[in-house]
């Protein structure tokens, strides 16, 4: 399991619930290594901010991470972590490695039409 | 309404800044350590820290957690992931300002805004971060199992990293932009000895080329001024660390790399103002050396703050 205060997925099965009942998810996928541990910072940060937004991590190398590994949207990454955003349960954007606090802030008001005052 | 006027006001939160927080507290100062990113700084980048003194192994995530803890235990405020958005230091009190809307004042303040990678800053690189283009080893090497890779770098971590790259990539070239390394010599011959790194020296890189991931990349010789392009999966680029003190130019003086210049006991040209860690000169850059900077910072602080509050009174 992943050192971080957010929700933590443990499985396959765990992910599709966790999609399917909240409208706006972002999960973050990855290890406790450089590129990955900002990302899980910041989504920790903004956690209180978004309410409308539920945030969750889920280890790179649980195999029951393939629901993310092996995602079309994921097809090309070779760069920790992958952050995925779902939008009632269909990806709407996917990034790969590290992310600023601004460039997440962009995306989830992008995809999620949340706009939340700095 | 809780005021917004701190004793100290610490900019940046990692081992420099955390330790002058947790000296600063402890010396009932009223202290606020503002971060830009995650409490710990590059720390929480390091997977495991065998070499500071006490504890004998543990990840930079969990050393930099428990920096961050004890300085909250001690009565420190820390704001992180914020961006300083204006910052006053000249007057008696100096006045911050965070993202466009917070306002702070204080009677001091430490500069610890730390470092970060260099990034080549060449066309397709940002695009590309992720999908070919990497910053560490340890994090992506594992995506590039019997891919042709590129390292860029001519110092210790490029040559070290080099060749723990070679467990999982077919061929490791490194280029590097001089004809000569930085990197210590045990680092060079080993990477000579592996049959799996080639060498291009005397070169850069000037262009990534790739849609969905990197495909290519545009090597230029710099004694012929030649450029070729060479097919690549991947490219780490590892090139050193530049200082975050871009938002301070023209604040307090910086010398020609931009790190802030300071005293015996780390003050700026501006009394009152402080600044420690990887953003000042030094030829060591350490934890242990951050946390030591962190220590005289924050006491050097002090003193100055306990000798304006006697010289009020005085008055």
């Amino acid at each position: 399991m992943l050192q971080t205060n957010l929700t933590h997925i443990l499985s396959a099965d765990e992910h599709k619930q966790f999609i399917e009942q909240n409208e706006n998810v972002m999960i973050c996928c990855g290890r406790m290594g450089p590129m990955c541990v900002p990302v899980y910072g910041v989504m920790e940060e903004l956690e209180g901010e978004y309410e409308h937004i539920e945030f969750a991590d889920m280890e790179f190398d649980n195999p029951e991470a393939h629901v993310i590994r092996n995602a079309p949207e994921c097809a090309d990454f070779m760069g920790l972590p992958f952050t995925v955003y779902y939008k009632n349960g269909k990806i709407v954007k996917a990034t790969s490695s590290i992310q600023t606090m601004d460039q997440i802030r962009e995306v989830l008001d992008e995809k999620f039409n949340v706009i939340v005052e700095n | 309404m809780e005021s917004n006027h701190f004793d100290l006001i610490i900019i940046g939160g990692g081992p420099a800044g955390l330790t002058a927080g947790i000296y600063g507290a402890r010396a009932k100062l009223k202290t606020l350590i503002l971060n830009e990113g995650t409490a710990g700084g590059q720390l929480v980048l390091t997977h495991e820290i065998a070499n500071y003194p006490g504890i004998e192994s543990t990840s930079g995530y969990m050393l930099g957690s428990t920096m961050a803890r004890q300085a909250r235990d001690f009565g420190c405020t820390i704001r992180s992931n914020v961006r300083i958005s204006n910052l006053n230091l000249n007057d008696a009190i100096k006045e911050v300002e965070v993202n466009e809307k917070d306002q702070y004042s204080t009677d001091a303040v430490i500069l610890s805004p730390g470092g970060r990678s260099r990034t080549l800053g060449v066309p397709g690189e940002t695009d590309l971060k992720g999908r070919g283009i990497s910053y560490c080893a340890t994090c992506d090497g594992d995506f590039f199992q019997d891919k042709n890779i590129i390292v860029v770098g001519g110092g210790n971590s490029a040559l070290e990293e080099a060749v723990s790259l070679t467990r999982y990539a077919s061929k490791v070239t490194i280029i590097h932009q001089f004809d000569h390394f930085q990197a210590f010599p045990h680092a060079i011959v080993e990477a000579e000895q592996n049959e799996k790194i080639d060498f291009v020296m005397n070169s850069k890189i000037t262009e990534f080329i790739g849609e969905d991931r990197l495909r290519s990349v545009t090597i230029e010789n710099a004694v012929t001024g030649i450029s070729d392009k060479r097919e690549i999966d991947g490219v780490f680029i590892f090139i050193g660390y530049v200082p975050n003190t871009e938002f301070l130019k023209g604040k307090v003086d910086l010398n020609q790399w931009g790190e802030i210049k300071v005293s015996d006991e780390l003050q700026t040209n501006i009394p009152g103002v402080y600044a420690a860690g990887d953003c000042i000169p030094k030829k060591v850059r350490q934890v242990t050396t951050a946390v030591s900077d962190g220590t005289i910072a924050s006491l050097s602080a002090a003193n100055y703050i306990h000798q304006k509050k006697r010289d009020l009174v005085a008055i």
